[in-house]
């Protein structure tokens, strides 16, 4: 009954994202007032339905309905209630339905805080959105119903993938999702300009928000996802250039260069066609990922299972949609004009520079990601591109984006006299510098890289620092508070988040260039040395779980001889689908983390957990110091976005006299 | 000026202090052997698993190819000849590390030639903006121009209405 | 003028859908074998049945078959009709590589679901295996008189893949 109604809803909803994407757009090209309206109830309908299914379909899970296919092959009754809600977006039908969800769940918002937009704006920006809900539910409907039902119905469920069985699964997709299914949101105020011909400030000023708070979300998920590999695959890795990783990366990227755009538009009116395009490539490329993780194209351990059928109806929705829109784009940007001008040294150019790394990283990865494919679609053989060919492409092109990091908000407007840019630098330079040369001393072992690294992030802390101090100084108010005050929190954003982008390099820098590891055969009792700590193996005892067997380890860190942590690595063996997982077991500091997981038993009889064992411990430097700073970016973006500018109806007139001034400025 | 070096020192002094407060490293120097065959398996491919590298796998193909990769070592084959021994049989899909050849020159080439192509529109566009921009220079009325100027420089807002 | 430059970005997904499209038809999993064309590796390996060794040495001048297989591999027994028909006709000798298996296991396999093979050997860890570039089983490779490895065929064989790739080849090489 519940599925079958969270099936009706889904075709209703598919009624009503039609309905959504064709009437209002249309009411907006013959200025149709009563078309219009129909945009905001319509996507507040359509939303309200998907809802409605997502939670049959959750529902159906925790009730342990074993006659719905999907939950009966990812779900057990003895999975925990907080797995079982997590595993309704387990299988490629019911992430398919958590992304339909959240597309709804931004156009819902959408229509409620765009109260100082004009009615067509608006109307063109739902319905591009509908048409794309349309398109998802479409492919839910007609080749990953999530509510198809198995005749007779299971007796018990396969379990969720044990893998998934972590709070990791609770909040990972759901938050990365919500990043990249935000820039549609971007993506359709573009598509909106470009239909209704206008193109300016205002327009920047309505889209930033929007994708900032998407860029947040997709930055806090793409650390979560980094994290719990990092804590789960049992070898300290986080990040691995895997197609799926990728995937969520290139959004990412691109997301950045499309922020900084956006601010030289809303700014100076200027980068108006590059704005549109970096809108249009973020949500493409967020397709593109749905299209690579879901076809069976390229291998990776996040892939769902495949289907032929699948590949074609996405790759036949992607060529619309992004075909259409670059069609789009090609036939109108010409025609939106020059913006404000600007010198060779100014704030404009080095955001401009900026974008062009980010864009060339952006293109190297997709290279990188999509070349085994292109190769073997040509016979020319099979090749695989990893970690190696990224890692020696990506940090060159980052490092001078990192570098202009310090110098672009120190730049004016317009233009800014060298002299006067240098002078601000200089001392900068000279602390990064010596931190960079003296820094490696301290830590152990002098190393190029390393103090490369550290002079790059010093080098942000200290052109943030720089920055701050001279705001302030310039302000007339008095005392420090005040003038704290004064500046709004959109400028308070950007230097959390770009402090956080040098907190992120240290932790990268650090791990990679001081992290150790010994692989080493313990008997009970048995200690080993690493980097001034010392790990002793106390055992290992076996312990139940709530729908699995584990075998517990014990493992003693000291540190000149004081106990400091007891470990407790595990090796779990599920009861339902008898799969191993190996579940590290991690002291974290701030300085760093100690991570031990177990190997195999190593006695004669392979089944004695009592004797020797095989332990790996790691030593990981600065590591947590990763995923610190990559909130410090989602929270600089969150803090952004609450400037008041963005939302107050009383700047709406004076916002709209200077977007107008402006826009004519530049305008055709 | 400005004290600067005051600040600077202060900075300077923080960002020692927190550095110096971080744990020594040993340097990796006991089990270079295994370090060595360590790096070689986490660039080279699991064949049999959902990409994979050879060091992290567990399955039993990974194993048994663990197990070449370390008897070639301790045969005194270099980190290449051990490559060349896995590519003879596999092919380069078992590389992570794409080789050099005709068929990835693209591959390698092309962020460079991305990088040199955006260097060179940034130039462009530069060119352009001050070729069309005859309003770079200074308006007549200096007052006009403070105002300009410091809307640009201070706040990121429109002008308050207060 | 200015819509040329404006239409790169589609002309470039343009070129990407395509890539794409071909990519739905292939297998990123499948491993081409670098053997083609090169000579079969050297083995000398006991039998499953009797103590005598074979050798690659006693195959030179005839065109043969080696075919993958052990007792615990679930997708031979798809693959083992066809080998038993193949071996009553007796268009071409097959040779068993019985990969990572125990004799005995071996044995008791082949008593119960018959023996196609021409002779086994035995591969107890899979060395030679890893010398023919295996990576799964079963596997199965057509080698020449002049001992060159000419086709691999990777998964189970299949009525078509034999009809149109295997036996043609055969029928060629034993001209």
């Amino acid at each position: 009954m519940i599925p079958e109604l969270g099936h009706f809803a889904l075709i209703l909803a598919l009624l009503t994202a039609l309905v959504q994407g064709t009437l209002p757009m249309l009411g907006a090209a013959m200025r149709e007032p009563r078309l219009m309206a129909l945009a905001r109830p319509a996507a507040r309908a359509q939303f309200l339905l998907v809802a409605l299914a997502f939670t049959c379909l959750a529902w159906s899970f925790v009730a342990n309905d074993f006659s719905v296919q999907n939950v009966a092959t990812n779900s057990n009754s003895e999975l925990p209630l907080h797995y079982r809600v997590a595993a309704t977006w387990g299988s490629h039908e019911g992430s398919l339905l958590l992304w339909t969800l959240m597309l709804g769940g931004w156009s819902f918002a959408v229509t409620l805080f765009s109260r100082n937009l004009p009615a067509p704006m608006l109307a063109r920006v739902i319905s591009v959105m509908g048409l794309v809900s349309a398109g998802f539910l479409l492919f839910l409907l007609f080749t990953s119903n999530p509510f198809e039902r198995l005749v007779p119905a299971a007796a018990e469920g396969r379990d969720l993938n044990p893998l998934l069985q972590d709070p990791g699964m609770v909040f990972h997709p759901p938050l990365l999702y919500m990043g990249y299914v935000g820039f549609s949101v971007a993506f359709s105020f573009a598509i909106a300009a470009l239909l209704g011909g206008r193109l300016d400030a205002t327009w920047a000023r309505w889209s930033r928000p929007w994708t900032t708070i998407a860029w947040s979300f997709l930055t806090v998920g793409i650390a979560l996802g980094s994290g719990w590999a990092y804590y789960t695959l049992g070898w300290g890795g986080w990040w691995f250039w895997d197609p799926v990783e990728n995937a969520s990366f290139m959004p990412w990227l691109t997301g950045t260069a499309l922020i900084h755009s956006l601010a030289v538009t809303e700014k100076r009116g200027a980068f108006k066609s590059w704005t549109v395009l970096l809108a249009i490539i973020a949500f493409s490329l967020s397709l593109l990922g749905t299209f690579l993780v879901r076809s069976g194209v390229l291998t990776s351990v996040h892939a769902f299972a495949t289907d032929p059928a699948r590949g074609v109806f996405i790759l036949a929705f992607l060529a619309i949609v992004i075909g259409g829109s670059l069609a789009l784009f090609a036939y109108r940007a010409g025609k939106v004009g020059l913006g404000g001008a600007f010198g060779p040294v100014s704030r404009e150019s080095m955001l401009l520079a900026n974008n062009v790394l980010l864009i060339v990283a952006l293109a190297s990865v997709l290279l990188g990601t999509l070349y085994p494919l292109f190769l073997d679609a040509l016979n020319l053989g099979k090749i695989s591109v990893g970690p190696p060919y990224f890692d020696t492409v990506f940090y060159p092109l980052m490092a001078p984006a990192a570098f202009l990091m310090g110098v672009g908000p120190l730049a004016r407007w317009t233009r800014t006299p060298l002299p006067e840019l240098a002078a601000r630098l200089r001392w900068a330079l000279g602390v990064a510098a010596a931190t960079a040369l003296v820094a490696p001393f301290l830590l152990g072992r002098w190393s190029l890289l390393v103090a490369f690294g550290l002079f790059l992030a010093f080098w942000i802390f200290a052109t943030t620092a720089v920055n701050l101090r001279q705001r302030l100084l310039a302000s007339p108010r008095r005392g420090v508070l005040a003038k704290l005050r004064a500046n709004s929190p959109s400028y308070y954003g950007m230097i959390l988040a770009h402090l956080g982008v040098g907190v992120f390099i240290i932790g990268v820098t650090l791990v990679k260039g001081y992290e150790v590891e010994k692989d080493v055969r313990l008997d009970v009792g048995e200690s080993v040395a690493l980097g001034g700590y010392d790990f002793k193996f106390v055992g290992v005892t076996p312990q139940p779980g709530p729908n699995y067997r584990a075998l517990t380890g014990t493992v003693e860190v000291r540190k000149d001889g004081r106990l400091i942590e007891t470990l407790a690595p595990e090796k779990r063996i599920y009861n339902a689908s008898g799969q191993t997982m190996t579940i590290a077991a991690i002291d974290t500091g701030i300085l760093g983390d100690r991570y031990v997981s177990l190997g195999e038993p190593v006695s004669a009889d392979a089944t004695n957990i009592d004797g020797p064992w095989g332990v790996r411990i790691y030593l990981k430097p600065f590591v947590d110091w990763i995923w610190m700073g990559a909130f410090l970016m989602a929270l600089g973006g969150f803090i952004a976005v609450s400037d008041r500018r963005y939302r107050l109806a009383l700047k709406t007139r004076a916002a709209r006299g200077f977007g107008d001034a402006v826009g004519h400025a530049g305008a055709d | 000026m400005r004290p600067y070096p005051r600040f600077a020192g202060g900075i300077a002094l923080a960002a020692f202090a927190l550095v110096a407060a971080a744990t020594k490293m040993d340097a990796p120097a006991d089990a270079a052997f295994d370090i060595r065959l360590k790096t070689l398996e986490s660039e080279l491919r699991c064949l049999v698993c959902q990409n994979q590298t050879l060091a992290d796998s567990n399955a039993s193909l990974a194993e048994d190819l663990r197990r070449e990769v370390r008897e070639l070592a301790l045969a005194g084959k270099n980190d290449s000849e051990i490559r060349a021994y896995l590519v003879a049989r596999y092919g380069d899909f078992v590389l992570y590390d794409p080789p050099l050849k005709r068929t990835t020159w693209l591959l390698w080439i092309g962020p460079f030639a991305l990088l040199a192509g955006g260097g060179a529109l940034w130039w462009t566009i530069l060119r352009r903006r001050e070729r069309a921009a005859g309003f770079m220079a200074p308006t007549a009325d200096p007052a006009a121009e403070a105002r300009g100027r410091a809307l640009l420089d201070d706040g990121e807002g429109p002008p308050r209405a207060s | 003028m200015k819509t040329v430059r404006w239409s790169i970005p589609l002309a470039l997904f343009v070129v990407l859908i395509a890539f794409l499209w071909i990519g739905l038809g292939r297998d990123p999993r499948e491993v081409p074998s670098p053997l083609i064309g090169k000579p079969a590796p050297f083995f000398a390996l006991p039998q499953i049945h009797g103590d005598k060794p074979l050798s690659t040495a006693e195959l030179r001048g005839k065109v043969w078959l080696l075919n993958v297989w052990a007792s615990w591999c679930v997708s031979c027994r798809v693959e083992h009709p066809l080998l038993l028909q193949l071996a009553k006709a007796g268009i071409v000798p097959v040779y068993g590589l019985d990969y990572k298996d125990k004799p005995d296991d071996a044995r008791a396999w082949l008593a119960q679901n018959g023996d196609p093979y021409t002779a086994s050997i035995v591969d107890r860890d899979g060395r030679v295996g890893i010398d023919y570039g295996v990576y799964g089983v079963p596997e199965t490779f057509v080698i020449d008189r002049s001992g060159i490895v000419r086709y691999k065929q990777i998964g189970p064989l299949s009525v078509e893949s034999l009809q149109e790739k295997i036996l043609p080849l055969v029928r060629e090489l034993q001209k």
